[in-house]
């Protein structure tokens, strides 16, 4: 694996049973590239957080994996209502998600912190109005 | 134990992966809330859930979960079955709730593993 592998996806809006599927996608062909388990292990979370994020706030989106032999970078873009407080969005517990989404069993208020704590790298890009966009980078 | 005992201890009916049941289980986890589960969930072998939708499936699959045991009598659908089985998970099946299933497969040895 020398090269740079360029993987996108296309995020279904509102489409809760298939939110995942390109997470699950990745996970695969990084196992077959023979990535070390935790990596595996730390995309695999990380980016299924995100996808499912993008499910539930964002109207779906667009999602671009790069997989080098040092590392795999991970940018989901969307064209959601945007995070207004990116803080608070990040504290442990909070939740805009709707009762609805709870019901699913996400909502919990853990996707951004389980993002971070799953990635080695974070950054988050937002507008209001505009959409946002997260790149997350897991070394190898 | 293996998941096999697992089934013993709750009576459980095997719904998919029958050939997988002598696989070694150390710990379990126990939620409802997938997002509660990816964040707490550390090299779990089995998670308990009342949760029935296809996501409890993915969930698994992103940990490296090997057996999902649906408590309460919840019925997972074909489809969630058919992703299960893609996966080479077992689904087991127990009328136990979620307290006493827990309960009982600790006693008999599963931890809850590190915080």
């Amino acid at each position: 694996m020398d090269e740079v592998m360029v993987l996108t996806y296309d995020v279904p809006p509102d489409d809760f049973t298939r939110a995942g599927e390109a997470s699950s996608d990745v996970k695969s062909k990084l196992k077959m590239l023979g990535a070390s388990p935790a990596a595996v292990r730390k995309v695999a979370i990380a980016m299924y957080e995100g996808e499912i994020n993008m499910v539930i706030h964002a109207h779906g989106g667009k999602i671009t994996v790069e997989i080098s032999p040092q590392s795999i970078k991970m940018v989901l873009a969307d064209v959601g209502p945007g995070i207004p407080d990116i803080d608070l969005a990040m504290k442990a517990g909070y939740s805009t998600a709707p009762d609805e989404v709870r019901s699913l069993g996400f909502g919990a208020g853990m996707g951004l912190p389980n993002m971070k704590k799953y990635s080695d790298e974070m950054k988050i890009e937002t507008e209001i109005g505009v959409g946002t966009t997260i790149t997350m980078l897991v070394n190898m | 134990m293996t998941v096999r005992d697992a089934r013993d201890i709750l009576g459980a009916r095997v719904l998919v992966g029958e050939e997988y049941l002598d696989q070694e289980v150390r710990s379990a986890c126990g939620s409802d809330m997938m997002s509660d589960v990816l964040a707490f969930s550390k090299d779990h072998s089995i998670l308990l859930t009342g949760l029935c939708n296809p996501q409890v499936i993915r969930t698994a699959e992103m940990l490296d979960i090997v057996c999902i045991i649906f408590v309460r009598g919840k019925k997972p659908d074909a489809t969630i079955l058919e992703m299960a089985k893609a996966r080479d998970l077992v689904v087991l099946e127990t009328g136990h709730r979620m307290f006493s299933a827990c309960g009982m497969l600790y006693k008999a040895g599963l931890n809850g593993g590190a915080i």
